[in-house]
C-alpha cells in the first residue's frame, strides 16, 4: 500500500501563494470526499500548511494527482506553486506528519492548535486502513511529544508570557483582580489570557471614556476614568497598562503610599506601553513586580529557546513512533502472502476432513470434535513460525522476498491463475 | 551488616543534589533522577533506621549523632511529601544538600552504628522525637523560604528565564511555608510539653532555654503573618532567621551545656 503527501506550508511559500490553496474545514472534507474514489484521502489544511495525503492499494503513486489536484486549486498562481510543492512518500510522508502534530514543524515550536487541526482533518476525510492507523499515530506522537518534553509548556507570545508571570506570582489566578489601563489590542489580548485562567477583570480605566466602556462591557468589567486608577489599586493584583500617554501614568509619588499600604500583598504591574506607564523604580516598592514590554519579549525568547531546547527531545519522540509505523506499512507486505498460506493450510485440512467423513462419521459427536481440534492446531503450530519469520522479515528489506518465496514454495495464487 | 545501609542512603542522598543542580540547567531528567534518588535513599536510611530501633533496647538516637539521623530521616520524608510533585522538585536544591551533609556527618559522629548507646525511656523518646519532627518542619519551611526568597529576587530583576526554570509560584511557597512552619511548631510545642514532664527542677540549660527562644520566634512569626498580614518577603526573613537559630545557636549551646 503506497502513501503519498504532497503539500505546501510556511517554509517555502509565502503567504499569497498559501492563501490559494487553503481550505477551510468543510472544503477540506468535500476535497478529501473527492478524491478517496477507491482510494484514501485526508486533507490538512491550516493558515500555515495545505497538505493532501493519498494512500491506494495497487497504485504505484499517488503524488501526480495531489499535485495536480492542488495546482487546479491554484488557479493561475499553480504555476508559481509547484516549485514550493513538497513530495513525499511512505515513511517519509509519515515522519513529516508526525513532525506536523508535534508541532515540530510549527512557526513556534510546540503549538498547540495544531494537534486539533490534524484530528479535525482525520475526522472530517476519508481515511482507510492506512491513513486511520497513520493519522492515529500522528496524534498519539503529538501528544507524547507534549506530555513527555516541554516543547508546549512555555509561554509563545507577550499575552500569554504576561499570563503566565502572574500564574508564577500567584498560582491559582482563580478570584484574581484585574485592572486593565488603556484599551489597545495587546492589553485586551492580555485580559483575555488572564480571563482564560480564572482571573477577573474588574475594571477598564481609559482616557477615551467610551472606548474603555465598550471593552469593560465585553469582558464584564466596569468602566473608569484615568483619574479613578489609584482607588482601583487597593484590590487590584494584576495592572495591564497600555496607555499613550508621553510619560509615565504610575509613578512612586502617585502611587507608592498606595502601594506600601498594601503591606507586601503581591501586585504585577504589566506595562504594555510605548513610552513606557510604569515607573520601573516602583519594583522597589515590596510586593511590587513591574515589567515591561523588553522584559516580556525577553521572556517570550527565553521560552522559545526552551521549546527549541525541548524540540530536541520531541524529535526522538517522534522518530520512535515513525519507526512504529514503518515496521507496521513494511509488515502489510506480507499480510497477503501469510493470509493465503493460511487459507490454503485450512482448505488442505478442510478438504482432508471431508474425505474422512465416512469414517469419521462412525466416531461419537465428542471424538469428533477433538479430531477438529487436534488437526487445527497442527495447522496453526505448523503455521506459526513462518509468520512469525514473515513478519520479522517484513520490516527488512527481505520481507518481499520472503514472501515471493512463500508464494513459490506453497504454490499461492496458482489455482487462482489456473 | 545493616549499618551498610548508610552508604546507599548516603550515595543516593549526594546523587540526588547533584540531579537537582542539574534540574537548573533546564527540567526534565535531572529532576526525575533527583526524586528517585531521594526515594531510595530514605527507604535505605528508613531500613538502617529499623535496624537501629530493632537492634536497641532503648531509645538508640538520643546522642547527638544518632538525633542527627533520625533528623535527617525526618527532613527527607517531610521533603519527599511535597519534592516528588515537578513544581516542587527545585526545593530538592535546598534540601538535599543539607540532608546529605548532615547525614554524613551523623555518620562521622558514629550514631549511624547499630550498636550505638541506648537510654531507655518512653517519655525520653517521644519527647526527642516531637523535638527532631518539629525542627524538621522549620528545616522544610526554612527551605522554602530561602526559595520564596530566589524566586522573588527573580521576579524582581525580571529575568528572562523566570518561566523557563520553574520553581513554585510566589505565593504556593508562602503559604506552603507557614503551613510547615505551623506544624513544625506544634510538633516542638508537644515536645516541650512532655520535655517538661520528664525535667527535673533545677535542670534548666542553655540549649532548653534556646529552644524556648526558637518556639517563641515562630509563634510570633505565624501570629504576626495572622493578625498583621506580615507576609511575603518578611516572613521568609524571619523564618530563615529561626532556621539559623536552629542550626547554628541550638548545637552550639547544645555542646556547650
Amino acid at each position: 500500500m503506497k502513501l503519498s503527501l504532497v503539500g505546501v506550508s510556511h517554509h517555502q511559500a509565502p503567504v499569497e501563494l498559501r492563501e490559494r490553496v487553503a481550505l477551510d474545514g468543510p472544503a477540506a472534507a468535500g476535497l478529501a470526499r473527492l478524491l478517496a474514489r477507491g482510494r484514501e484521502a485526508v486533507v490538512l489544511s491550516t493558515c500555515n500548511r495545505t497538505e493532501l495525503y493519498l494512500a491506494a492499494d495497487g497504485e504505484p503513486s499517488l503524488g501526480p494527482l495531489a499535485v495536480e489536484t492542488l495546482l487546479e486549486l491554484a488557479g493561475p498562481d499553480g504555476p508559481a506553486l509547484e516549485p514550493v510543492l513538497y513530495r513525499l512518500e511512505d515513511e517519509s510522508a509519515a515522519l513529516h506528519l508526525f513532525r506536523v502534530a508535534a508541532g515540530l514543524d510549527s512557526l513556534i515550536p510546540g503549538e498547540g492548535e495544531i494537534l486539533g487541526q490534524v484530528r479535525d482533518a482525520f475526522e472530517t476525510g476519508r481515511p482507510g486502513p492506512l491513513l486511520d492507523r497513520l493519522f492515529r499515530t500522528a496524534l498519539h506522537a503529538g501528544r507524547r511529544a507534549r506530555v513527555e518534553t516541554a516543547i508546549g509548556e512555555s509561554p509563545a507570545s507577550v499575552p500569554a508570557a504576561a499570563a503566565a508571570l502572574a500564574q508564577q506570582v500567584f498560582d491559582d489566578l482563580s478570584g484574581r483582580q484585574v485592572v486593565l489601563v488603556g484599551a489597545g489590542k495587546v492589553s485586551e489580548l492580555t485580559a483575555r489570557n488572564l480571563r482564560s485562567r480564572g482571573a477577573a477583570v474588574v475594571a477598564v480605566a481609559n482616557r477615551t471614556p467610551a472606548h474603555g466602556a465598550e471593552l469593560a462591557q465585553q469582558i464584564g468589567a466596569r468602566s473608569v476614568g484615568l483619574d479613578g486608577i489609584a482607588g482601583e489599586l487597593a484590590g487590584a493584583d494584576v495592572v495591564v497598562s497600555s496607555t499613550s500617554a508621553p510619560g509615565f501614568v504610575f509613578t512612586v509619588e502617585g502611587i507608592g503610599a498606595a502601594l506600601r499600604a498594601r503591606r507586601g500583598k503581591p501586585l504585577l504591574l504589566v506595562d504594555l506601553a510605548v513610552p513606557r506607564d510604569v515607573d520601573p523604580a516602583l519594583a522597589q516598592i515590596d510586593g511590587c513586580f513591574v515589567y515591561d514590554i523588553d522584559d516580556l519579549e525577553a521572556v517570550v525568547e527565553s521560552s522559545l529557546a526552551g521549546r527549541r531546547a525541548e524540540a530536541v527531545r520531541a524529535e526522538r519522540v517522534v522518530a520512535a513512533e515513525a519507526e512504529r509505523f514503518r515496521e507496521w506499512h513494511a509488515s502489510l507486505a506480507v499480510v497477503p502472502a501469510i493470509a493465503s498460506l493460511r487459507a490454503r493450510a485450512e482448505a488442505i485440512r478442510a478438504s482432508e476432513l471431508a474425505r474422512a467423513e465416512g469414517r469419521l462419521d462412525r466416531l461419537p459427536e465428542s471424538d469428533r470434535r477433538v479430531v477438529e481440534a487436534v488437526t487445527a492446531q497442527i495447522v496453526n503450530k505448523l503455521l506459526h513460525l513462518p509468520t512469525v519469520r514473515m513478519k520479522e522479515a517484513a520490516v527488512t528489506s527481505e520481507g518481499v522476498v520472503y514472501a515471493e518465496v512463500v508464494r513459490h514454495l506453497f504454490g499461492l495464487g496458482e489455482e487462482e491463475e489456473a | 551488616m545493616a549499618e551498610l545501609l548508610i552508604w546507599p542512603a548516603l550515595i543516593a542522598y549526594g546523587e540526588a543534589a547533584v540531579a537537582y543542580a542539574g534540574e537548573l540547567r533546564g527540567p526534565g531528567r535531572g529532576g526525575r533522577l533527583g526524586t528517585w534518588g531521594v526515594r531510595l535513599g530514605w527507604v535505605a536510611q528508613t531500613g538502617l533506621l529499623v535496624a537501629q530501633a530493632l537492634a536497641s533496647d532503648g531509645f538508640p538516637w538520643s546522642t547527638w549523632a544518632g538525633a542527627l539521623n533520625l533528623f535527617v530521616w525526618l527532613v527527607v520524608g517531610l521533603y519527599l511529601i511535597w519534592g516528588c510533585r515537578p513544581r516542587y522538585r527545585l526545593l530538592g536544591l535546598a534540601v538535599m544538600p543539607v540532608a546529605a551533609g548532615l547525614l554524613l556527618l551523623a555518620w562521622a559522629g558514629g550514631g549511624t552504628g547499630v550498636d550505638t548507646a541506648d537510654e531507655p525511656g518512653a517519655l525520653l523518646a517521644v519527647h526527642v522525637a516531637l523535638m527532631l519532627a518539629g525542627f524538621a518542619g522549620f528545616t522544610v519551611a526554612g527551605g522554602m523560604a530561602a526559595l520564596y526568597l530566589w524566586e522573588e529576587r527573580r521576579l524582581k530583576r525580571r529575568d528572562a528565564r523566570v518561566l523557563r526554570l520553574k520553581l513554585p509560584p510566589l505565593q504556593a511557597l508562602d503559604r506552603l511555608a507557614a503551613r510547615v512552619a505551623a506544624a513544625g511548631l506544634a510538633l516542638l510545642s508537644a515536645g516541650i510539653v512532655v520535655g517538661l514532664a520528664t525535667l527535673d527542677r533545677g535542670d534548666v540549660d542553655a540549649a532548653m532555654v534556646v529552644t524556648v527562644g526558637i518556639w517563641a520566634l515562630y509563634a510570633a512569626a505565624l501570629l504576626l503573618r495572622r493578625e498583621a498580614a506580615v507576609g511575603g518577603r518578611r516572613a521568609a526573613w524571619l523564618l530563615l532567621f529561626g532556621l539559623a537559630l536552629v542550626a547554628v545557636v541550638l548545637p552550639i549551646t547544645h555542646f556547650a551545656s
